[in-house]
Order: C-alpha cells, then structure tokens, then sequence
C-alpha cells in the first residue's frame, strides 16, 4: 500500500484514452459480416434467366425446423420456368422458424437455394417475415430475362448446362457477374 | 392516459408527440428476459464492441418497474410463461416487447409441448427478431426499428385514431441502408 496507488488507477483511465476504440459502429459502416456468414437465402436463377429451382423439396425434408414449404409444378412448353419438367410454383420461407442451419443449401441438388450475408431481418408482424418466392428470387441481371420463357442458351441441353455461362455473356451477362451468391463465388 | 387526452389535437400537440417519443426511443431501458443462448449475444450487445449504450440503453435493468422494454431472449416454456407475464406486467407504461430469435418469436425449432409457440401468445410482441441466435448486429437494428415505430406512435386516442384511419405504417428499412455514411 503506497500512498500513489489511489492516483494509479486513474492513470489506467486516462491511459485508455490513447488506446483504439473497441466499438463496431455498426448502423454506420454497413452491416459487416464473414463472407460465408449464414444470413437470408436467395433462389438462383440460370444464366438467361430461368429458375434453377426445381421445386424438389428436398430443402423441406432437410430442414430442421420445418421453415421451408415448397409446391411444386409442371413446366409446359407455352409456360417454362426452368429448364426440365417441375418448377417451383409456391416457395416459402417462415424466417420465424429458420435458424440459419444451411442444411437446405447442402439439401439443393441444382445449387438453386444459397444464402447471402443480408440478416436485417427484423419486422413487426409474423406475417411479413414468412418470405415468398418474390422475395427470395434472386435479382434479375442484364442480359436476363423474366420467366416463363423457353431455354434460350445453345441449341440443346448439353449446351445449356455446359456451356451456359459463356453463351449468357454474348447475352450482355456481365462476366464477373454470376448467376450464384457474389461471396460464395469469390471465395471458390 | 392523462392531460394530453383532454388537449385540442393540432400543430402544438403533434410537436408534443415528436418530443415525447424522441425522449422515449432515446432512454429506453431494457429488462433483460435471457432464457437461453441468446442471451449471450444480448450480453455481447451490450459490451466495449457493440456498445449499446450508444442507443441510450446504458443500463440493463433487472428490475422490471425501472424498465421499459423487455428483450425476450430465448425459448420461452409453459413453466415459465406465467413469470414472464408478471414480469411485463409489473413494467410501468409505455413499454415494449423484443422477442429476440426464432424461439421466443415463434417457438422455432422446438416444436412441442413444453415451449410457447410464440411469445405473443403471452405478450404483445412490437419486434420480432429472426436468427439462431441473433448477431449482436442484428439486435442493434431491431433496436434501431422499434426505435422508429416508437418515434411514429401517436400520444392519445385522438390522434391514434386519425394514424390508423391515415393507414400509415412505420417502415422497416435496414439500419445499415438508413444509418449509412452519405
């Protein structure tokens, strides 16, 4: 006990004053987050517009909290919504129930469901926040084109599928731009 | 609730309701309801790195009558939904309800006989916050929300009734979109 020490511990304060701040001013500097952070899904869509969306519903199967419904439908030839014979006709997702798991992103067997680092989720009715097909359909590019409409990349499917990310770019598809989730592809 | 019930509505009291809602949404103190894991990240809110003090939420109460908003922070079960009642009910008026995460929001996935489905079963809920658990950030923006539909909320029976026949809502807009840097 020296008859310094009460001042001492004012010199620890007045030391912190030179330190860096610790705080994350959050609202302010965006809303930061790891590259692969689990925040909302996106439904992705082919180079030329088409869903991937297969209206499968293995995504529903795999989720653990039962936050996924999904309906599927018949393509026809006067109205096509992805290439193949089903598509996605009623998709949902109750973000009330949704933990982020990502089980249904490893579930999806066309890459159709991922999920992007947007989490400002909060709302003030149950209702809003059960998010349909609309909301969670991925935005539309330049050089794409809203369905229903036929597969229009290539001549067969072999070039749809193999070939499609070239042939979109002829379309005005920005190069850098891809039809999946910007940080998953920047991070492969 | 008082005098400003028996006030002429006009240009003096809708100044009054700017006033008294700002000085509201600006000391809103939380009682902290942590049940579970997102209770954790509530605590985490509120220290050096996210700083909910910056909102005007200095102190987390654990005394409900000094308390203005309830943050429900996990999943809420039958045995202790009649304690949180008395807890909202034992909060003194204007207060406010946060059901933080999937549980206390909706049950999440606990779907069975021993957790509420909601903890609006129980309260009236004015936030409901996705996430298993919540980010830090993301209880900062529901903050940041309810903070604007306090800022909206009409101050007697008057005017809520012109905002209701008006139909206005507040809108929820992303803090990082509203609160972003010019």
């Amino acid at each position: 006990m020296g008859i310094f020490d009460p001042v001492k511990g004012f010199g620890v304060t007045f030391g912190m004053m030179f330190k860096k701040v610790a705080t994350e001013e959050y609202p302010e500097i965006g809303a930061p987050a790891a590259p692969r952070y689990h925040g909302r899904h996106q439904l992705n869509r082919h180079p030329d517009g088409l869903e991937k969306c297969v209206g499968c519903e293995l995504c529903a199967w795999a989720c653990p909290a039962d936050a996924i419904f999904v309906e599927g439908g018949d393509n026809t030839e006067e109205a096509r919504y992805s290439p193949g014979e089903r598509y996605g006709a009623d998709y949902q997702i109750n973000y009330l129930r949704c933990i982020g798991c990502g089980l249904c992103v490893e579930a999806c067997p066309t890459r159709s469901l991922t999920m992007i680092n947007f989490y400002e989720l909060a709302d003030d009715n149950r209702q809003d926040l059960i998010w349909t097909k609309e909301d969670l359909l991925a935005p539309l590019l330049p050089g794409m084109e809203q369905p229903p409409h036929p597969m229009r990349l290539g001549e067969n499917e072999q070039d749809y599928y193999v070939n499609g990310p070239e042939l979109a770019r002829d379309r005005g598809v920005p190069e850098h731009e891809t039809v999946e989730t910007d940080t998953e592809e920047a991070v492969r | 609730m008082g005098l400003e019930e028996k006030l002429p509505n006009g240009i003096l009291l809708a100044s009054l309701e700017g006033v008294v809602n700002w000085a509201r949404k600006n000391s809103m103190w939380p009682a902290t309801f942590g049940l579970a894991c997102c209770a954790i990240e509530m605590m985490t809110s509120g220290g050096s790195r996210y700083d909910l003090a910056r909102f005007g939420m200095e102190r987390f109460s654990a005394t409900p009558r000094q308390a203005d908003l309830m943050i429900v922070a996990g999943r809420v079960t039958q045995k202790m939904a009649p304690v949180l009642r008395q807890i909202y009910d034992q909060m003194a008026e204007p207060r406010w309800v946060l059901a933080m995460g999937v549980c206390a929001s909706s049950g999440g996935m606990f779907n069975n006989y021993a957790v509420v489905q909601g903890v609006d079963h129980i309260v009236p809920v004015d936030m409901y916050l996705p996430g298993c658990p919540p980010r830090p950030e993301m209880l900062l923006d529901a903050i940041l929300k309810l903070h604007a539909k306090v800022q909206d909320e009409p101050i007697n029976a008057r005017r809520a009734q012109l905002r209701e026949e008006s139909g206005a809502k507040t809108e929820m807009i992303p803090s990082s979109v509203k609160y972003a840097k010019k």
